[in-house]
Order: C-alpha cells, then sequence, then structure tokens
C-alpha cells in the first residue's frame, strides 16, 4: 500500500481548477518531486496534503487512511514553507522544539530531542540566537530540523530552495538527500527548477495546467518525455516538425520536410502518416565535418548561426537546410577549444540512430 | 570632485535643518521652554494675588527668591500621594479595560478581507470626529439616574438584596468614559501591528500541531507586543492627567491629579504647587511607562 495516495482529486477556484483530477500514489520512503511552472497547481497539491485547502473532489489518503476532516494541526505531515516561517520571536532552539511543546512533551524528553536535531542540523552553538541573526542556510536548517523533530509520516517542501543563491543551493541539495536517507521520511518537493527535481527526486511529477503530465524516475524523465510540454520543461531540446513515413523493425523512419529522412527508435503507437515532432538533446547532437559524422545514421549539413560559451561546455545553434535551428552541445575538453567552429562555418551535424524521441502533436 | 560632493552633502544638510526645523522651533517653544520655566517655577513662593512672588525682596512682600517648600508640602501631606495614586490606578485600570475590549476588534479588523478593513477603521475612529465633551455630556445623561441604564442596574441588584446605587458621579461612570474616550487610541496601533503579521506564521504554528489557542498566545500574543506597548502609552499617558472626566462625571472624591493641578492654578492660584505637582507628575509618569517597556521588551524581544 502507497504511504500517500491521490484519487482522482479536483480543486478549483472559481471557474479555474488549480488541481484537476489529479491521481498519484507516493511510496514511503520516497523523494518525491511535484514539478512544473508557477500556477500548474503544484503548491495546492502540497496545500491539500497539508490541510490547508481542501479537494472539491477525491480523496487524499494516508497509510489508507481519508485525511478528510482531520484538521492541519492533527496530521503526521509537516511542511518548510518557501519563506521558512520561523518564529521571529523565538530562539533556534524555541522553534525547532515548537512541536514538542505544542504536544506538551515533558522538559526532559524536549531536551533530549533538541540536542539530537541542533546535531543533525549543525547547528549546536546557534541554539539561543533568533532567526534574524542567522544566514539564509541556517534559517533553512532550522526550518528543516523543527519540522523533523517529532517524526512525522510526511515532509512537504514547498520550493524550499528558492530563496538561496545557486552556490548555497546546490550545498543545501546534498544535504536535503543525505539527511533524507539519514531519516527515512517520505519527502514531498515542490519547485519549479529542473535541474532541482532531475537532481534531488528518486520519482517525479511533471505537472501543467493543473494535471499531471508525466510521473517517472528523472533519467526516464528526461530520455522518454511522453509529450511536447515534458520535453520541453525538462532540459534543452531541439524539436523539429516531422511525419512517420514507415514503422520499421525496431526504428522509424520520420520525414522532415526541406530536409530528408531521420531514422529514430520504435515507440508504441505509432503509425505511418502520424504527424509530429522530432526532439534530441544537445548532447546528442555531435558536430564536425563530413568525416567524422559518417558512421552516424543521421547527417545533414548546416552553418553555424550562433555560439554560446558556458565555461565547460560550448552550445551552438546550428541552421540546417529547412530554416530550423538545432543545439549541439560540445564540451571543452580540447586545451584552448572553446571555439572549434566559428559563426557562419559551413559544418555537419549528426546523431546516433536510437537517438532522439518522436512525439505526437 | 571633492567640491560637488560638499555642495551636494551641504544640500542634504539644508534639506534636513528644512524639514525636521520648524517642528523642532515648535516642540522648543512650546514644550522644552515652557518645561524649564515649570522647573523653576516649582521652586518658587506664590504671589500675593496670584502668578509668582518676585525673585528679589521689593519690601512690600516677605517671601521671595528660591525654595523647597512646594516639595516638602506635598510629601508632608499624604493626601497627595493618594490623588497621584489614585489616578494611576484609575488610568492603569482605563487602559487595561481598553486593551482588552479593543484586542478581538482590532485583530477582528486585521484579519477581514483588505476591501472591508479601511471602512472598520474609519468607524473605529469615527467616535473622534464629534466633539469630546459633546460625548461627555451625553454619558451624564446615559448614566444620569433617570436613564434606563441605572434603572436596568437598580433592578438587577436588587434581585440580589443589594441596595439601589447611583451611576453618575461615581468612578464607574468615570471609568466607562474614559474607556469610551481612549478606546480608539487603543485599537489603532493594535490594528497596524496586527495587520503586519504575516498569516504564514500562523499556518506553520498549525502545521507543526498547535491548536487555535496555541496559535494565538504562542504567536500572535507575542508578535503584537509592540502594538500593545504603543496602545499603552498612548492611552495611559493622557488618561493619567485627565480632569475633565473626573470634574463633570465625578464625585467629589474621584478628582485626579489633572483636577488638582488644574486647582492649583484656575482655582488656589498657587502656581509653585500646581508646577511642582506637574513635575512630579511628569516624573510619574515616565517612571511607569519606563517600566512598562522594561516588561514589554523582556516579554516580546524581537516581534
Amino acid at each position: 500500500m502507497a504511504l500517500l495516495e491521490l484519487r482522482n482529486v479536483t480543486r478549483r477556484f472559481g471557474d479555474l481548477a488549480a488541481v484537476d483530477d489529479v491521481s498519484l500514489a507516493i511510496e514511503a520512503g520516497e523523494f518525491f518531486t511535484l514539478l512544473g511552472p508557477s500556477g500548474c497547481g503544484k503548491t495546492t497539491i502540497l496545500r491539500m496534503i497539508a490541510g490547508f485547502e481542501f479537494p472539491d473532489a477525491g480523496q487524499i489518503l494516508l497509510d489508507g487512511k481519508d485525511l478528510a476532516g482531520v484538521p492541519a494541526e492533527k496530521r503526521p505531515v509537516h511542511t518548510v514553507f518557501q519563506s521558512y516561517a520561523l518564529f521571529p520571536h523565538l530562539t533556534v532552539a524555541e522553534n525547532i522544539s515548537f512541536p514538542l511543546r505544542m504536544a506538551h512533551h515533558d522538559p526532559a524528553d524536549i531536551r533530549r530531542h533538541l540536542k539530537d536535531a541542533l546535531e543533525q542540523v549543525r547547528l549546536t552553538g546557534k541554539a539561543d540566537k533568533y532567526p534574524h541573526e542567522l544566514s539564509g542556510g541556517q534559517q533553512q536548517r532550522v526550518a528543516l530540523a523543527r519540522a523533523l523533530i517529532n517524526r512525522p509520516r510526511l515532509l512537504l517542501l514547498d520550493e524550499s530552495l528558492a530563496a538561496l543563491d545557486a552556490k548555497l543551493r546546490e550545498e543545501m541539495q546534498v544535504e536535503l538527500i543525505s539527511l533524507q536517507r539519514a531519516v527515512g521520511i517520505t519527502f514531498i518537493f515542490v519547485t519549479h527548477a529542473q535541474v532541482e527535481a532531475l537532481a534531488l527526486s528518486h520519482r517525479i511529477a511533471v505537472m501543467n495546467q493543473g494535471r499531471v503530465e508525466q510521473v517517472d524516475v528523472p533519467s526516464r524523465l528526461y530520455s522518454h518525455p511522453r509529450n511536447r510540454f515534458v520535453a520541453d520543461f525538462i532540459g534543452q531540446i531541439t524539436m523539429i516538425p516531422a511525419q512517420v513515413e514507415q514503422v520499421g523493425r525496431g526504428h522509424l523512419h520520420l520525414m522532415v520536410e526541406g530536409l530528408g529522412e531521420i531514422v529514430t527508435p520504435l515507440q508504441q503507437s505509432v503509425a505511418a502518416g502520424d504527424k509530429g515532432v522530432f526532439a534530441i538533446r544537445p548532447e546528442q547532437v555531435r558536430i564536425g565535418v563530413q568525416a567524422e559524422l559518417a558512421e552516424l545514421k543521421n547527417h545533414f549539413a548546416g552553418e553555424v548561426h550562433s555560439l554560446l560559451y558556458q565555461g565547460d561546455v560550448s552550445v551552438y545553434r546550428v541552421r540546417l537546410p529547412n530554416g530550423t535551428l538545432i543545439e549541439a552541445l560540445l564540451p571543452n575538453s580540447a586545451p584552448g577549444g572553446a571555439e572549434l567552429f566559428k559563426v557562419g562555418a559551413g559544418i555537419r551535424v549528426g546523431w546516433r540512430h536510437d537517438a532522439g524521441v518522436f512525439l505526437h502533436e | 570632485m571633492s567640491d560637488g560632493h560638499e555642495r551636494a552633502s551641504r544640500s542634504t544638510r539644508l534639506t534636513r535643518w528644512l524639514v525636521s526645523g520648524p517642528p523642532l522651533l515648535f516642540l522648543l517653544l512650546l514644550v522644552a521652554i515652557p518645561g524649564v520655566i515649570m522647573v523653576f517655577a516649582s521652586f518658587r513662593y506664590p504671589g500675593d494675588f496670584g502668578g509668582l512672588a518676585p525673585l528679589l525682596s521689593t519690601g512690600t512682600q516677605a517671601l521671595h527668591g528660591f525654595t523647597t517648600e512646594t516639595y516638602r508640602f506635598f510629601f508632608s501631606d499624604f493626601i497627595y500621594a493618594e490623588v497621584f495614586i489614585k489616578s494611576f490606578v484609575m488610568a492603569l485600570a482605563t487602559t487595561l479595560i481598553c486593551l482588552v475590549m479593543a484586542y478581538p476588534l482590532a485583530l477582528l479588523i486585521a484579519r477581514s478581507p483588505k476591501r472591508s478593513r479601511n471602512l472598520m477603521m474609519l468607524l473605529v475612529i469615527l467616535p473622534l470626529t464629534s466633539n469630546f465633551l459633546i460625548g461627555i455630556y451625553a454619558w451624564m445623561i446615559l448614566l444620569g439616574p433617570q436613564a434606563a441604564l441605572n434603572h436596568v442596574l437598580n433592578v438587577l441588584l436588587g434581585a440580589f438584596g443589594v441596595a439601589p446605587a447611583r451611576l453618575l458621579f461615581s468612578p464607574v461612570a468615570v471609568m466607562i468614559a474614559m474607556v469610551y474616550v481612549y478606546l480608539p487610541f487603543m485599537v489603532l496601533p493594535l490594528y497596524t501591528n496586527l495587520e503586519k503579521h504575516d498569516p504564514v506564521l500562523l499556518d506553520a504554528a498549525q502545521d507543526l500541531g498547535a491548536n487555535a489557542w496555541q496559535r494565538f498566545w504562542r504567536v500572535t500574543f507575542p508578535l503584537s507586543q509592540p502594538g500593545m506597548f504603543a496602545g499603552f502609552a498612548l492611552v495611559f499617558i493622557p488618561a493619567v492627567g485627565m480632569f475633565a472626566v473626573p470634574e463633570l462625571l465625578g464625585g467629589t472624591g474621584d478628582i485626579m491629579v489633572g483636577n488638582l493641578i488644574k486647582e492649583q492654578f484656575l482655582a488656589t492660584r498657587d502656581w509653585p504647587f500646581g508646577s511642582t505637582l506637574s513635575i512630579l507628575l511628569t516624573l510619574s509618569v515616565l517612571l511607569v511607562v519606563w517600566l512598562v517597556a522594561k516588561l514589554s521588551a523582556r516579554g516580546g524581544r524581537h516581534a
């Protein structure tokens, strides 16, 4: 049985269905992420699980029991808010022990748990400080310790890393993963940052306009997006309008107007004549002169349109004969090799026959 | 470059003086200087026909120069200290009743939809737009022996076998009118404070297991400490010095320091003693406010 189950949950605000018939099952011990653009309904789902919003239809079950009618303060579910929501008038120690004091634990018990919690988030020396005396990262750790101290069944994290700067965010990601592993509590993380979602999660649900588009492990989500929205939202991708010409054994033959044939892996429920797009990631596209790409099934002439130098890699935009701009990523591993091809140079791009994916309209 | 810098700082300095000058001058002329005059006056003898006795002997008057006589006089008879104590108790009681009445109201307004908040606040300050004395005279009628209020009270008292009481010209009447006058001054700062509270803190408290009662006492109440202190200062300080309400609605035994001071200047014409009473009043009010500030700072440390 899943730890948390959403069954056909719908939440409307006026005419708008913020959450539209969503069903999800989250297993115990999982690091599960709800990923999507702002307004996709991910925070509304989180608030319904926490007990701050209520579904207009459907059920939310925790350990198989319906949460309907259980007020937020009675749910074994804690939230780490985007702004941390630390109590400004309480010290770090008072903030962290808040849930225990609300539940009237005895003082000795509170002291013991507090000591462990402070050690876990490395804030032992800061127990008597006030939240405004802490850095953003430390405030984040207080919020985490406070939410974990009485071991909830479920920890909800609402865009919890959004307020940190890039460097600190990366550190906190690593910390979150090890913390989750250490406490063994199920985390549900809400974010619009796909890199964060890919790095942290066991599984991700990609959401759009109140609906779940795809639920999968990060690598499958990246390599096998189910539709154009998922493909576009996660990572960089080039999409070329194409039509299925022939369904072969093991692969599809696609026809692209003004370019020619593309061979790509076979997919289910695709028939000759289907229209859609061929989608390919920049790191799958190789760029070079004729000879280097000869062994690849798919290769085309092109012209370097622009070049984005990013330090570790360079992203080339190549204009294909039919006008499409395709992105190719080249690691800058050769010494002084940051600009192998000049803008305007005639080159060739190619990719393997098992790269890319065909997506229906 | 440094020239331009200098010119810029000179112009900001000028702006600062232009902005702060008028209020500063106003306070200097009407607060600081009269205060100093009052301190001096309290160490002088009263003149024969009011005012102050001359500093230098003119031959016609026996008493002249400086003296601590008025202070000695104040401490020689307990009745003055008693009036002080009664005034402070009255003012503190007014402040507490205002706080207890204003808090739920301010909370209700602060948690109302944004559109209706301004209208509700307007209703709170509406009583201030009518003349304060008219309000007091209205209370004279409402609390009078012929009024329904007094009748109801006496019926209730009679039911418990207590002798009928009179509302008007009693401490109860003074208290009712004082609360009526000062209530808006408690609601305003409390509302301003409560309205600023981040609602996510209450969500967090609830999420972490706090019930409605705990959310109020552990989060809202401590965070409203600065608002309560501002309300205390705005109500308590003027309430201690109030003289109109006890004069009109109180009995002979209900006079407060304000009445005493007013009498010294207008009836007894003992300016030095009036000044002494004023100074002692100012000092003791400052002491109480400082004590409460200390206490509330300890309670709501970083609110």
